[in-house]
């Protein structure tokens, strides 16, 4: 609509109203609205980004961590590609498998990164850390003789320089291969692998052979990069002879004579001797190394986790497992989490219905006595909110251990016998005593802040028309009270069911929760993912309750400090 | 304080001055050898004293206040004979208390925060009902308040020791709080969390006090969804937050450092800062800033001049919690720091859980007074900010 158009409409009185610069009072609205969202929504904008970066970003990364199990595939790529064709219960896997796994497990092992898989897969089926952990040292005795065999028929294989030279060829380098080698190194080990390191793989090379030049980049990569050698004047590692072999071997005799780069004539001869050995039983040797490696439970197991995610964890977290033949429960000397999630909840349950029996006599006489006394009351359970939570645990260690205040005072009096004193800490009875004492602020604060509202003459009212004052309490003011029951039950409940350092300190082995195993997983036995797993549902178990908190209370309704 | 007239039997006081007798008897007795004894003598003594009290004092208020204090001054030496100071501290004011009690059931004062139609029945239950209360606050206080003298120990013990008992200086030494002083760990903590304490909050201030003004405003999107987040540090457990930090701090290279201690502390202040300043926000007159932009002043100096006193005592206060939720945090720092960003909370961690030193004791004495400070600030800015919200409509 234009100017003009607009005056005349103006004139005739029958157009949309128009605001003092012209434009129609419902879009000028409408766009000083968008104004004021975008306005508020910038001034939200730093803040909200800030705790995604910094909160939600590491929350996210717990629950991703949870059901993430990149390392099987990440430390054995060959071998969980290999064992996607075999089918368990069929015994063994087949020999290309145990060839992968050779590869796989010796760069692993260089690398010190099979000892982290072991650990891992030991979570599944015990015994696979020590292992792999045994693999690993015994695994260069495999190629042992094929080393030395090559080096027999010329001493130049063992020199860096002719390595070099033969592994480079001549004409165009594969840049993408190298990239590819890379990329593996950098999932195995998590460092980064960049950077020159004097050497590329020719592309006639890895066509000719293919496993040699995944070997001996390997090496390459490793030893520059990782070890800080130059390529040339370092005999490259036994993998890389092994792989040799089983390249010449596997190669067409016309094509390795037809080949025109460096050593050519010393590869044809090693093709002849190569072709006259006999060649490396894998599974043999493995099973030589360690006779637990003809247990098939292991392969089904390595079969079994070699996704990239795995509800594996959560099973754990609920003492089921995860095993080839599907799901099942774990010994009855391991399942000790559903024991804990149940000692937390009963624990947590406790402590919050301890808070109500103490919390409500406080919080009613704190809203019905004179505002001045009140207030100085008051003083007496902020204090406790205010002050530092291990000043108050500490305080209860003091108190309740057994050379501490109170049994020396029971003691003293003659209550108890001075061989007989009582055991009140490193138990469930002073996780319930000391997290009462720190939790009872937050009941008494909500249910004081419900019970100021409550009129005094409803109460008075009912016992007019006759209630007893049993009746006048249960029928007329606990009605009213329950809000604030339901707001401070909650708010403990879920503090209590997170709680770590006062069970850490006064819980002993009997009076921790579910908090202090996932610590545990984290700092000591560092199965994260476990800790993770157990983190996850924990925090689902929150979540539901601050659900059921909003709905009872309402967020915005939050109140600190009275 | 106008006379009362005597109006119960002496028999109905005597029992019950009797019973807090028996009270202190216990403890007395125990103390010189036979708590039975002391039950049986201290209820005898004080029954006596009471009828005494009732019977043979003239009823004028300045022959009573005597009577008080010569019991006080008796029950003292007798105090001082059997425990020496100590006993003629206790000694003095059981005899105060005493009589004071004696007169206040015998001229009936007992009843006079109760209606006068309540049933003896209903008296003994109010009464009965404090003394729970009573009880519950001791709770609350008691761990507190014995961590305090406990800290001037001679002695490296968690108990208090006979010289301790009976006031002698010999029991008593600052050997704690020097400790605390002179030691480089507990000076390096102190250090570390001097240090991170402030500058989490700063952050948590500044960002939270921005958002909080934000969603103040009357058309926010997403309003509800924005403030779950936004709390959402106060609610998810602290194991859970660290765990998770943990993970992705050490993946971006942030684990062990202060500025990764700084930013996760800043996290868990926000919710605070938030609450607290909406709070504030919610009694703003707005249009004391349309009046400051209508006689044209900017919004920056809009928000400097007007707005910003204004709603000051809510920023503060929630900037002591946001402080002392940093100050007092062990768990996440347990996993985001390292040995150098060790906290005063994590060396009294280390200290409760390894190597039990007393010097912890020293520390939460220090740390109870700054929270008492910290608690008086906040009550004082609570009670100022009610007062500006009542001077201003809305």
């Amino acid at each position: 609509m234009n100017d003009q158009s607009m005056k005349a409409a103006m004139e005739r009185g029958d157009g949309p109203m128009l605001a003092a610069d012209g434009t129609p009072l419902k879009k000028s609205l409408a766009r000083a609205l968008r104004m004021q969202k975008i306005r508020a929504l910038l001034l939200v904008a730093p803040l909200l980004i800030f705790v995604l970066l910094t909160f939600l970003a590491p929350i996210a990364d717990m629950l991703f961590r949870s059901v993430e199990n990149q390392i099987v595939s990440e430390t054995l790529p060959g071998t969980t590609a290999t064992l996607d064709d075999w089918e368990a219960g069929e015994g063994l896997p087949p020999e290309p498998v145990w060839r992968a796994f050779y590869f796989d497990l010796f760069l692993a092992a260089e690398a010190k990164e099979h000892t982290r898989l072991g650990s891992r897969l030991n979570y599944e089926f015990t015994g696979m850390s020590s292992l792999f952990r045994g693999a690993g040292r015994g695994i260069d005795d495999i190629g042992e003789d094929q080393a030395a065999a090559i080096i027999e028929l010329d001493p130049r294989w063992e020199e860096g320089g002719f390595w070099h030279d033969l592994m480079s060829g001549t004409g165009d380098a594969d840049v993408r291969f190298l990239d590819a080698r890379r990329d593996r190194l950098e999932r195995l080990t998590g460092d980064r692998y960049d950077g020159d390191i004097g050497f590329s793989p020719g592309a006639a090379v890895v066509d000719l052979l293919p496993l040699t030049a995944r070997a001996y980049t390997d090496w390459a990569l490793y030893t520059v990069l990782a070890d800080g050698d130059a390529v040339i004047e370092v005999t490259p590692w036994e993998a890389v002879p092994v792989a040799l072999f089983l390249d010449l071997r596997a190669a067409d005799a016309a094509a390795v004579s037809g080949y025109d780069g460096p050593g050519r004539g010393d590869l044809f001869v090693a093709m002849l001797a190569a072709r006259s050995s006999d060649p490396i039983d894998f599974r043999q040797s493995f099973i030589d190394l360690d006779e637990d490696f003809a247990i098939p439970t292991i392969w089904e197991t390595i079969q079994t986790y070699s996704n990239r995610f795995t509800p594996g964890y959560f099973l754990n977290a609920v003492d089921l497992q995860l095993t080839p033949d599907g799901v099942s429960a774990r010994d009855a000397g391991q399942r000790i989490y559903i024991v804990l999630f149940q000692r937390t909840m009963f624990m947590s349950l406790l402590i919050t219905f301890s808070c109500i029996l103490l919390g409500y006599p406080v919080a009613w006489i704190l809203a019905n006595l004179p505002m001045r006394v009140a207030n100085m009351l008051m003083i007496l359970v902020l204090l406790p909110f205010w002050t530092s939570l291990l000043v108050r645990t500490s305080a209860w260690k003091v108190m309740l251990q057994q050379q501490g205040v109170i049994n020396d005072t029971l003691v003293w009096l003659g209550l108890v016998d001075d061989a007989a004193r009582l055991v009140m800490i490193n138990n469930q009875f002073g996780t319930i005593v000391a997290m009462t004492h720190i939790l009872l602020p937050f009941m008494i604060l909500p249910l004081y802040s419900v019970m100021q509202t409550i009129p005094p003459s409803y109460v008075r009212a009912a016992k007019s028309l006759g209630a007893t004052n049993m009746t006048a309490f249960w029928r007329v003011y606990f009605p009213q009270s329950v809000p604030g029951i339901g707001a401070g039950s909650i708010l403990v409940f879920i503090l209590a069911i997170g709680y770590y350092i006062t069970p850490e300190i006064v819980g002993g082995t009997k009076g921790v929760f579910i908090s202090n195993r996932i610590a545990y997983h984290i700092s000591a036995s560092l199965n994260w993912g476990l800790g993770a797993a157990l983190g996850t549902i924990l925090l689902a178990a929150v979540l539901i309750l601050y659900w059921a908190y909003d709905k009872v209370v309402g967020i915005d309704n939050v109140k600190l400090g009275g | 304080m106008a006379e009362r007239a005597i109006v119960h039997s002496v028999l109905f006081v005597a029992a019950i001055v009797a019973a807090f007798g028996a009270f202190l008897g216990l403890f007395v007795g125990t103390a010189n050898g036979s708590g039975l004894w002391g039950i049986v003598i201290g209820a005898a003594v004080t029954a006596v004293i009471a009828v005494v009290l009732v019977k043979a004092v003239p009823s004028s208020a300045a022959s009573r206040r005597g009577a008080r204090w010569g019991l006080a001054i008796l029950f003292l030496i007798v105090g001082f004979l059997l425990g020496a100071l100590p006993g003629a501290v206790i000694g003095f004011f059981a005899g105060l208390f005493f009589a004071w009690v004696t007169y206040w059931l015998a001229t009936n004062r007992y009843r006079d925060s109760l209606p006068p139609y309540a049933t003896s029945g209903q008296v003994l239950w109010h009464y009965t009902f404090r003394t729970i209360c009573g009880v519950i606050f001791f709770f609350l206080i008691a761990p507190i308040v014995v961590v305090m003298p406990l800290s001037f120990n001679a002695e490296d013990f968690f108990t208090f020791t006979p010289e301790m008992l009976s006031f002698d200086p010999a029991g008593y030494s600052l050997k704690h709080y020097q400790d605390f002083f002179f030691n480089s760990q507990w000076q390096q903590a102190l250090r570390n969390s001097v240090l991170i304490a402030p500058t989490a909050t700063l952050l948590s201030v500044g960002f939270g006090t921005l958002a909080a003004i934000g969603l103040s405003q009357p058309h926010v999107p997403f309003r509800r969804a924005i403030m779950a987040i936004l709390i959402s540090p106060m609610i998810v457990p602290l194991i859970i937050s660290a765990a998770g930090m943990f993970f992705f701090y050490s993946r971006v290279g942030l684990q062990g450092t202060y500025l990764g201690v700084v930013l996760a502390h800043a996290a868990l202040g926000i919710p605070f800062v938030i609450i607290t300043v909406t709070a504030t926000l919610v009694g703003f007159d707005r249009s004391l800033t349309r009046a400051a932009a209508n006689m044209g002043a900017s919004p920056v100096r809009t928000f400097f001049k007007v707005q910003m006193p204004l709603i000051l005592p809510g920023v503060i206060s929630g900037g002591l919690f946001a402080f002392i939720t940093s100050f007092d945090e062990v768990v996440v720092v347990l996993f985001v720091g390292s040995a150098g960003q060790k906290t005063l909370p994590w060396q009294m961690f280390i200290g409760l859980r390894e190597q039990i030193s007393p010097t912890i004791l020293a520390v939460a004495t220090i740390l109870v007074a700054i929270s008492i400070c910290l608690l008086v600030t906040v009550e004082l800015l609570r009670r100022r900010s009610e007062r500006l919200r009542g001077l201003s409509p809305g």
